[in-house]
């Protein structure tokens, strides 16, 4: 089966404003900031990592018609569903229909504080030399990954140039897939707005920069 | 339909229905013994009343009257933002920005929502747009005009796509005629969108 990602949206054509609004409060109901502590709980047992959230979300047929935390809680429904933890027919129900597997860890109201400080750092020790140097023109991936990926579509198959090594980090494509970290060197990556949009397009001054994992790279 | 809230009536039978639905979740995990109800009371507060763009404003502020924290912002964003007392859960990797005569900074994330939250709390809704996310990379001097704000023509626009777990924090210019203001008073001309990039710092005593 292919992967399909509905969250792609860099430069998606025909999109309308953007609507700003004040500083306050996030949420803009009750159950927003529930599912949002929700996921946040369920993320710190360990049932799953951040880029397996990210590849549920982004998969879901109808992204586009969900609003943003109706995708955390579509999300959050799938990656229950998917281990067992909360059926299908237990979210029809609205209830426990059965009891589930035991998880290793559960977020108690003692720990939040220590938890949300001490973060998740992505960052790995490096065991290989970066293979790209700062001021380096390298080409991106062209081919589609048929799974979670960070490369952006705007942004595959273009020249762009090194502008920052950001060190080893855990490689979001094999961690979505539960291949492990594989951490892999980070690099900030700079393209020139013809590059990306072509050389008709009204120009803007304009760069645009990505952080792109080695695999996604190689030299131009 | 996009469960965009045009239609009242529809709007807010939805809003019920996913507090249903939510409530009806939360019981099934507190009852499996998966989430502990008083954290999420806990979470919650922390990202309403906590964490925000003050936490940012102050970071701003300190680095538009010390040289010395500003040179180590620009340098190590984490360690310096981690002096005053902000890190952790999406701020783990700092970059910070600097706007200048030349070069405007603006943030996005193209592929879901990644924002720094450690120093600017939650994300505002219009940044997990749809329309952000689609023109911020292709026209940010289009999506800069929706928020009132025009770039001289010769200021390179340098957008930064979230895409791995680096965050980005810009550093907006000082504005003019703050010199005698002190920290706390410049951080109060630092708003939430002049550190995403789609917005200036607020003249002292006037409007944006």
């Amino acid at each position: 089966m292919s992967y399909v990602s509905h969250a792609d949206l860099g430069g998606r054509a025909h999109d309308g404003p953007v609507t700003p609004e004040a500083e306050g409060n996030p949420f803009h109901a009750r159950w927003e900031e529930r599912v949002h502590a929700l996921t946040l709980a369920m993320g710190a047992t360990g049932a799953w990592n951040l880029d397996m959230s990210r590849a549920a979300r982004e998969t879901l047929t109808d992204y586009d018609a969900l609003g943003y935390y109706g995708r955390w809680l579509r999300g959050l429904e799938k990656l229950l569903g998917e281990r067992g933890l909360v059926t299908p027919d237990e979210i029809t129900a609205g209830r426990v229909l059965r009891a589930g597997p035991v998880l290793p860890r559960v977020l108690a109201a003692a720990d939040v504080a220590a938890v949300l400080a001490r973060g998740a750092p992505t960052e790995r020790p490096a065991s290989m030399p970066a293979r790209f140097a700062v001021g380096e023109r390298v080409r991106t991936r062209r081919d589609v990954a048929p799974h979670h990926t960070r490369l952006p579509g705007y942004a595959r198959g273009k020249c762009g140039i090194v502008e920052s090594i950001r060190g080893v980090h855990v490689f979001a494509d094999a961690h979505a897939r539960g291949q492990g970290e594989q951490p892999q060197w980070l690099y900030t990556v700079v393209f020139g707005e013809a590059e990306l949009w072509g050389a008709r397009a009204p120009r803007q001054r304009l760069s645009v920069a990505i952080d792109a994992w080695e695999p996604y790279l190689e030299r131009a | 339909m996009s469960g965009h809230d045009d239609d009242d009536h529809d709007a807010h039978s939805e809003l019920g229905e996913m507090d249903v639905r939510v409530r009806a979740l939360e019981t099934i995990l507190a009852a499996k013994g998966y989430v502990d109800p008083a954290a999420l009371d806990i979470l919650i507060d922390t990202y309403q009343t906590q964490i925000g763009p003050r936490n940012g404003a102050r970071v701003v502020a300190r680095a538009w009257t010390d040289p010395e924290f500003r040179e180590w912002l620009l340098e190590d964003a984490t360690a310096a933002i981690a002096s005053l007392g902000y890190g952790g859960r999406q701020g783990e990797h700092i970059v910070a920005v600097e706007n200048t005569e030349s070069r405007h900074n603006m943030v996005v994330c193209t592929l879901c929502s990644c924002y720094p939250w450690s120093v600017l709390g939650l994300p505002p809704a219009w940044y997990k747009s749809a329309p952000y996310r689609a023109r911020a990379v292709r026209d940010p001097r289009g999506v800069l005009a929706d928020f009132g704000v025009t770039l001289p023509d010769a200021t390179e626009v340098r957008v930064w796509d979230s895409t791995a777990e680096v965050r980005y924090l810009v550093v907006p210019r000082r504005p003019a005629g703050t010199e005698g203001l002190g920290e706390a008073e410049l951080a109060g001309l630092v708003t939430r969108d002049s550190m995403i990039g789609t917005g200036l710092a607020r003249a002292p005593g006037g409007a944006a």
